[in-house]
């Protein structure tokens, strides 16, 4: 474990990147602390600029909400939908991936056909209509993200487990008599931990622009503040109020990067041998 | 051969050291070490595993890998010394004065480039020549090497190429702008028995029609007895003796030598009574073809890997399957074990044919046989605790897992590692310990047959010397019978009842052990002894 962070540590950036995300997580912890209030609750008269108050050093949006507000009560929502959604995405795809890559023939054929299936559809587009039919909530969004994100991680697992399959000691699972079920959860899917966890780290990065886009088109849960609705909420004034739209834009930017930089040295540290060399 | 130096010499290395990054096993790869070669002049360095030859041929080439760097000495060719050259300087004398070949030529060929063309790279990236002279150049570098046909070889892509022939294109690109200096990096270890005479014989020739200096790196005393003028036997980073071949081979000093010289497998058979007892496993026209791509408008290519093969192996025998790469040998052991199918013929275990069982009567049957296998690091999967390796085929079959647990640190007590290894992971083991624990594996569902795949190919020679006693004893103590599956003749004479002996995917010779290695009677059996390295002074040596 030690060895593990000594070497992650080496990449600066992605030490920058733990950094940020664990301010943004402190931020979302710390929410109902620092913001009892409600996020809509109108707070202000409305346009206030930052700075202009102490009280709201990030100013208030055109209905005089506090902009700090939404911005920290956001990054739970971001944080939330970005980790379950990945999560659920996990579950389906790793399986399917698994199964596909350890069986192969047939149910390998049929496997990545349905996979196809979902791939063929632009994602985005395939995420808006299904919250659309579902109602937007934080549940709908959460299963809408994760049916369009799969597949990638099938695509991973089936080619990492192809690999692997091969490997001897996968064969001298088999020669020992292991079934199926025991070669795959003991003998190959550990071995494909540092892949997933790396695919993972960029996901919820992904997850968290999807769900923002959602809520920027109206679509996110109408009981939830998060980052997307501030900035569609914002996009009309954006001439006469640019910090409304920016501060929440900033969180998403700055959380992304975050995670991007963190997915980087993860995989930096776990595949020691793929990394890039500098002279 | 075996001619006095006079010349001055063109390689000098003096007290070289190489310092390995912190955190090693050692503090250096290298340490302190002196040779000199002169020209016309074959010095080996033989040495096992993490032995720092290796690192000293690529200080030389100033090719030293990432974190590695030299901390002392000085590198002299023809008196000047490398070590304090610019990066330029070194990028002329890399190619131009010193050429190198590697172990494995198809990772050092590029697959995209025609061989003709990677010849001309070598002239192109040092500036000299015409297009049409680059040309010329390589065809009759090609020629030069002994390869059949060279326009066509030229024209080829290095996988249309045999390994033989794709290490003589090595051999060509090394040779092209005529160096002083040749360093050879294992070059016939990844070879067949056969191809690897050949590939000596050629740097043998070469050596001294060009009058170079050739620095060859081997762990195989059998070659170094082939051709070197010169030996420097290395341990642990230091040169522990020199000499003459006569000197080190035929009259070693120091024990270490002594003792890799000592573990050579002999090449004769011992007399052995024939095991008469009652066959345990009967093979009867055992046959396998792979069928590779083929689509709509094209026939799949085949290739037949195995082609009704028939033996039988009686309990308690040893029966060895022996062949060069590519004869189907390893096809065979799979076939058995059904990690791949056969496509026809009976495997007869105490009467059952194994060939044809699916699912859960396969599993049932299949705990009778098992297999260690040839990569002592891809075998074991790294991220599973030793004991739980060895307990887990036990736990399949329904044992308690504790008292699985308890049996896998008894057999590691058997195969010479310590009950308390069971704790730890594959990666904190060496070679020869996981080989080892390969081989608990295999017995911890107390089979009747096992089949070593090349089980100890990998090892170097005093550590395959201990895995064979092991094997051995276990198989006496046991009761086993074991199909063990070679490239190396000598292994296969030092411990087989029976030998068979394969070649494209056919049975040519199978035989008692006496019978095949001193009275072989098929010519592809003769040429296979034959091409042992070493051959004629193996009774010189101790």
């Amino acid at each position: 474990m030690m060895e593990f962070w000594n070497r992650f540590r080496q990449n600066r950036g992605a030490v920058v990147g733990l950094l940020i995300l664990l301010l943004i997580v402190v931020l979302a912890a710390a929410a109902p602390l620092l913001y009892p209030k409600s996020p809509w609750s109108m707070v202000q008269r409305p346009f206030l600029a930052p700075f202009a108050m102490d009280a709201f050093p990030l100013g208030t949006d055109p209905m005089g909400r506090d902009v700090a507000s939404a911005v920290a009560h956001g990054a739970r929502v971001s944080l939330l939908v970005g980790l379950v959604s990945t999560v659920v995405s996990m579950l389906i795809g790793v399986p399917i991936g698994a199964i596909a890559g350890y069986f192969g023939g047939r149910i390998d054929d049929a496997l990545m056909r349905f996979t196809e299936l979902f791939q063929t559809v632009p994602s985005f587009a395939l995420a808006v209509v299904l919250v659309a039919i579902f109602q937007p909530s934080l549940y709908s969004i959460v299963i809408a993200i994760a049916l369009v994100s799969w597949p990638p991680v099938a695509r991973l697992l089936r080619s990492e487990v192809m690999a692997l399959r091969s490997r001897e000691f996968v064969e001298a699972a088999i020669l020992s008599g292991q079934r199926a079920r025991t070669i795959i959860l003991r003998q190959i899917l550990p071995n494909t931990l540092s892949a997933i966890i790396v695919m993972a780290s960029m996901m919820v990065a992904a997850a968290i622009l999807i769900e923002s886009s959602l809520s920027f088109l109206g679509l996110g849960d109408p009981n939830v503040m998060s980052w997307g609705y501030v900035i569609g909420a914002g996009r009309t004034v954006i001439r006469q109020a640019w910090w409304v739209s920016f501060f929440p834009g900033l969180a998403i930017l700055l959380t992304v990067l975050a995670l991007n930089l963190i997915g980087e040295g993860l995989n930096d540290a776990m595949n020691p041998r793929l990394k890039r060399r500098g002279k | 051969m075996k001619h006095e130096t006079i010349a001055k010499p063109v390689v000098e290395i003096e007290r070289l050291s190489v310092a390995l990054p912190d955190g090693a096993d050692r503090p250096y790869a290298v340490d302190r070490v002196s040779f000199r070669i002169a020209p016309g002049q074959l010095l080996c360095v033989v040495g096992e595993s993490g032995s720092g030859k290796s690192m000293s041929a690529n200080a030389l080439m100033g090719l030293l890998p990432e974190g590695v760097r030299v901390s002392n000495g000085r590198i002299l060719l023809d008196g000047t010394d490398l070590l304090t050259q610019s990066e330029d300087a070194l990028h002329d004398i890399r190619g131009r004065r010193v050429a190198m070949i590697f172990q494995e030529p198809m990772t050092a060929l590029n697959p995209l480039m025609k061989v003709s063309a990677q010849i001309e790279e070598v002239f192109e990236a040092h500036g000299l020549l015409t297009p049409a002279e680059r040309r010329a150049k390589a065809l009759s570098l090609l020629e030069e090497v002994g390869l059949p046909d060279p326009p066509r070889a030229a024209a080829s892509f290095p996988f249309q190429l045999s390994g033989g022939q794709r290490q003589r294109v090595m051999i060509a690109m090394a040779l092209a702008l005529e160096p002083q200096v040749l360093i050879a990096d294992e070059p016939t270890t990844a070879l067949d028995v056969t191809t690897q005479a050949q590939i000596l014989r050629l740097i043998a020739r070469l050596q001294r029609d060009r009058n170079m200096a050739v620095m060859f790196i081997t762990h195989d005393f059998g070659v170094v007895a082939e051709i070197a003028d010169y030996v420097a036997v290395m341990q642990l980073g230091r040169v522990v003796e020199e000499g003459t071949v006569e000197q080190v081979l035929f009259n070693p000093q120091h024990d270490y030598t002594r003792k890799l010289i000592a573990a050579i497998p002999k090449m004769q058979a011992g007399m052995r009574a024939p095991v008469t007892s009652a066959p345990i496993l009967t093979v009867e026209g055992l046959t396998k073809t792979y069928r590779q791509g083929g689509g709509l408008f094209s026939r799949p290519r085949e290739v037949h890997a195995v082609q009704d093969v028939s033996f039988s192996l009686a309990k308690g025998e040893t029966l060895g399957i022996v062949g060069e790469s590519g004869s189907g040998k390893s096809s065979v052991g799979r076939c058995l074990v059904r990690l791949q199918d056969p496509d026809g013929g009976r495997v007869l275990l105490d009467g059952q044919d194994m060939a044809t069982l699916r699912g859960e009567e396969l599993r049932r049957v299949r705990r009778r046989m098992q297999m260690i296998f040839q990569d002592p690091y891809g075998s074991l999967n790294p991220r599973e605790r030793v004991g739980r390796i060895i307990a887990s085929g036990p736990i399949a079959y329904g044992e308690d897992p504790a008292k699985a647990m308890a049996e896998a640190a008894d057999l590691l007590e058997m195969v010479g590692l310590k009950r308390d290894a069971a704790h730890r992971f594959p990666h904190e083991f060496s070679g020869g310990q996981r080989q080892r624990i390969g081989i608990a594996r295999a017995l911890a569902l107390k089979p009747g047959i096992i089949i070593a795949d090349e089980a100890v190919s990998a090892l170097d020679v005093s550590i395959q010397a201990q895995v064979l006693d092991l094997l051995q004893s276990l198989k006496r103590d046991l009761g086993l019978s074991l199909i063990f599956i070679t490239h190396d003749l000598r292994v296969a004479a030092q411990i087989c009842d029976r030998v068979m002996v394969m070649q494209k995917g056919r049975v040519v010779e199978l035989g008692s052990g006496a019978e095949i290695f001193d009275a072989p009677r098929h010519p592809y059996t003769r040429s296979l002894i034959d091409a042992i390295p070493g051959r004629a002074h193996e009774a010189r040596m101790i």
